[in-house]
């Protein structure tokens, strides 16, 4: 996984509120058994208009919004379907940090499965920032993970709230399943105490 | 010391070990796997040389992308099929136990689990799907992750949490005549909104829970997610020891026995506090219908659909509007004018025997309107097989529903069970998002009883007052 230190990048905004991944990526680009390329999927149904054209409206037909790497938007992001596809799909398009007031749970975590960086800010702090990523071409924000902190240009630092344990893991683009292999004596004897415990989970699914 | 919640019980029983900002190394009993959100994990163990640290643990069967049609026929898409012939290749490789198509026991993951007796109390459950709450319904921590937890899962029978924060959710009272468990969950939905329990792990308390069957206390578990939280709990009681004995993959004999004593202490002490209680009476449930684009968007059906006009925050005014330009409906339309196009019965919400067998009774002797196409999707081969065996499909059919194959079908349309644009669907599944059943197509929620009603009048009706 690339590790995320400081990013300072084009801002796209999305002014809307509870964004579900079925919008971000639907359902007929599931079908693929890979994880690359999903690129084209991404806001599949909102990029046209009705009659299949490309909508000059929505914000990432912008030419401005083209080399974005960072997504600005609104509560509740990422609501809705588990599929990781959502997060594979926005770092295929260039996007290495979100940032919004809330998230939801299993969507925030599967950032961090991919060397993105969910950023949550007050929802006053969005909405000054959404005010300026439209209204200013080639708005652009500095991330720093290391500080936890949100620069703008008009310098103001906006701070944000991360668990120490994922900012390592993705400061440093840690391998997970390589770090919970390293407590393979952990696992061998929870499984040891939990077989005198609870024997009944130990049977075989297969028999 | 104060006492301890459910899911406190649960998850100090699973911890393998804590960093010292709490995170904390959960331990995994169990993983459902399907077709869609693993393939890339299977790949990932692949390149990186490493093996399911438990294949006994793991059980894999396609549902979202199968057809529901005649199972002897090849599938037409041949990108579906390769995916399913990927999970099937992938399972006989890692020795996975694979419930294929052509098996009774296929159906939607959250259908069989509960069937084979592999959900079972007091245990740690993970599928890469968000509807994994459930299993919740049987006092088990179950929740959605993604495909790279997948992989982790698979790699270590461990996953890497933070953990939540606990909310109770109290409903008491009776349910008015032909209410149900889907109406309790989409009124609490509408009541804490989509993100109302992100973070948090719900616990559905009180006397019109405890009154639900199992497969009622799996609908509202299973829409826990909508509420924005990864899982909901249902303490475990004479009807889950009931439903759990005796299946193929419940432990018997001795081992039962031993097992059954554990569930017993799977509940709250009377002195636990929860981080959040929200309170509900059944009797003030009315039939739930979802008016928009976001399952929090959910009224009575005796309500009218709301209007922008009358909201004061800017934020819900503007989803407002786009929800109902995107749902065809203009404000204050009682919902009862609405008139549907598409009936979908099924999905891991509403599929099981028990939704069959209620949907059937009041299909029984009618006709579904001429202008409605109804379906009917079992959860399983295994509900299938009983549906037939007690006749149901017959009264189906005769009201005019088609009968198919066990699968997710139309509730996300990833086969070919698909709304065309405009098309305006009551279905009994659980998202209503833009283009989820469909590119423009236009998603109701609502319970069984209520699908048929509209099935049959061709508009939701009051199903309280339906003769």
């Amino acid at each position: 996984m690339e590790p995320f230190t400081i990013l300072t990048g084009l801002v796209a905004p999305l002014d809307q509120i509870n964004v579900d991944t079925d919008q971000i990526i639907p359902k007929q680009f599931l079908k693929t058994i890979k994880r690359t390329g999903l690129r084209e999927g991404l806001f599949f149904d909102w990029r046209k208009k009705k009659d299949g054209s490309p909508d000059p409206d929505f914000f990432l037909n912008q030419p401005r919004y083209q080399s974005a790497s960072i997504l600005l938007t609104r509560d509740n992001f990422g609501c809705g379907s588990s599929r990781e596809h959502a997060p594979w799909a926005l770092l295929d398009q260039g996007f290495r940090c979100i940032i919004a007031p809330s998230f939801a749970d299993i969507f925030y975590n599967n950032c961090f499965q991919n060397g993105v960086l969910p950023v949550v800010l007050k929802a006053d702090e969005v909405l000054a920032l959404m005010k300026h990523a439209l209204a200013t071409e080639g708005y652009r924000l500095t991330v720093d993970l290391a500080k936890q902190t949100v620069t703008a240009p008009e310098n103001i630092v906006y701070r944000f709230e991360i668990d120490p344990f994922r900012k390592d893991c993705l400061y440093r683009g840690l391998d997970s399943i390589g770090l919970t292999l390293q407590h393979e004596q952990a696992i061998a004897a929870y499984e040891a105490r939990r077989k005198t415990e609870a024997p009944w989970l130990f049977g075989d699914v297969r028999a | 010391m104060a006492g301890k919640t459910l899911f406190d019980k649960i998850w100090e029983s699973h911890i393998v070990r804590e960093e010292p900002d709490g995170t904390t190394l959960l331990y995994i009993d169990r993983q459902l796997v399907h077709e869609v959100t693993s393939p890339q994990a299977f790949e990932g163990l692949k390149l990186a040389g490493r093996k399911p640290r438990r294949p006994a643990a793991t059980l894999a069967v396609p549902d979202h992308n199968v057809p529901t049609t005649d199972r002897k026929l090849p599938i037409v898409d041949q990108v579906s099929a390769k995916q399913i012939r990927t999970l099937e290749e992938n399972c006989r490789d890692f020795g996975i136990t694979f419930f294929g198509m052509d098996d009774i026991r296929q159906g939607v993951v959250h259908v069989i689990g509960p069937e084979q007796g592999f959900t079972l109390p007091g245990t740690t459950i993970v599928c890469g799907d968000s509807h994994t709450s459930t299993h919740g319904a049987f006092g088990a921590l179950a929740f959605g992750i993604g495909t790279s937890e997948v992989e982790h899962v698979l790699a270590t029978q461990c996953l890497v949490q933070k953990r939540p924060k606990t909310m109770e959710v109290r409903v008491e009272g009776t349910l008015s005549d032909r209410c149900s468990a889907k109406d309790i969950i989409l009124a609490i939905i509408g009541k804490i909104g989509t993100a109302g329990g992100t973070g948090y792990v719900i616990e559905y308390t009180g006397s019109a829970i405890r009154a639900l069957s199992m497969e009622g206390r799996m609908t509202l578990c299973n829409m826990s997610i909508e509420g924005g939280a990864r899982a909901g709990l249902v303490a475990p009681d004479e009807k889950t020891i009931a439903y759990v004995k005796g299946r193929p993959l419940t432990p018997q004999g001795e081992l039962f026995e031993r097992a059954m004593k554990a569930w017993q202490s799977l509940k709250t002490d009377p002195d636990a506090r929860y981080d959040v209680v929200v309170t509900l009476r059944a009797e003030e449930i009315a039939p739930q219908v979802s008016w928009g684009t976001s399952p929090g968007m959910v009224l009575g059906v005796d309500q009218k659909v709301p209007d922008p006009q009358t909201i004061t925050d800017t934020k819900t005014k503007s989803a407002t509007e786009r929800a109902l330009t995107y749902m065809g409906l203009s404000p204050n339309t009682p919902i009862t004018d609405i008139k549907i196009d598409k009936v979908f019965i099924g999905s891991c919400t509403n599929s099981r025997i028990e939704d069959l067998r209620l949907a059937a009774s009041l299909a029984k002797g009618r006709k579904v309107a001429a202008t409605v196409h109804a379906m009917v999707v079992p959860g399983s081969g295994l509900v299938k097989q009983q549906a037939e065996a007690e006749g149901l499909d017959r009264v189906f059919r005769d009201a005019g529903f088609e009968w198919r194959e066990a699968g997710c079908s139309m509730c996300l349309a990833m086969n070919a069970d698909v709304l065309q644009p405009g098309e305006r669907c009551a279905s009994t599944s659980n998202r209503n998002f833009e283009g989820r059943q469909g590119a423009g197509g236009r998603t109701h929620l609502v319970s069984p009883a209520m699908a048929v009603a509209a099935a049959i009048e061709g508009h939701f009706v009051d199903i309280r007052h339906w003769s």
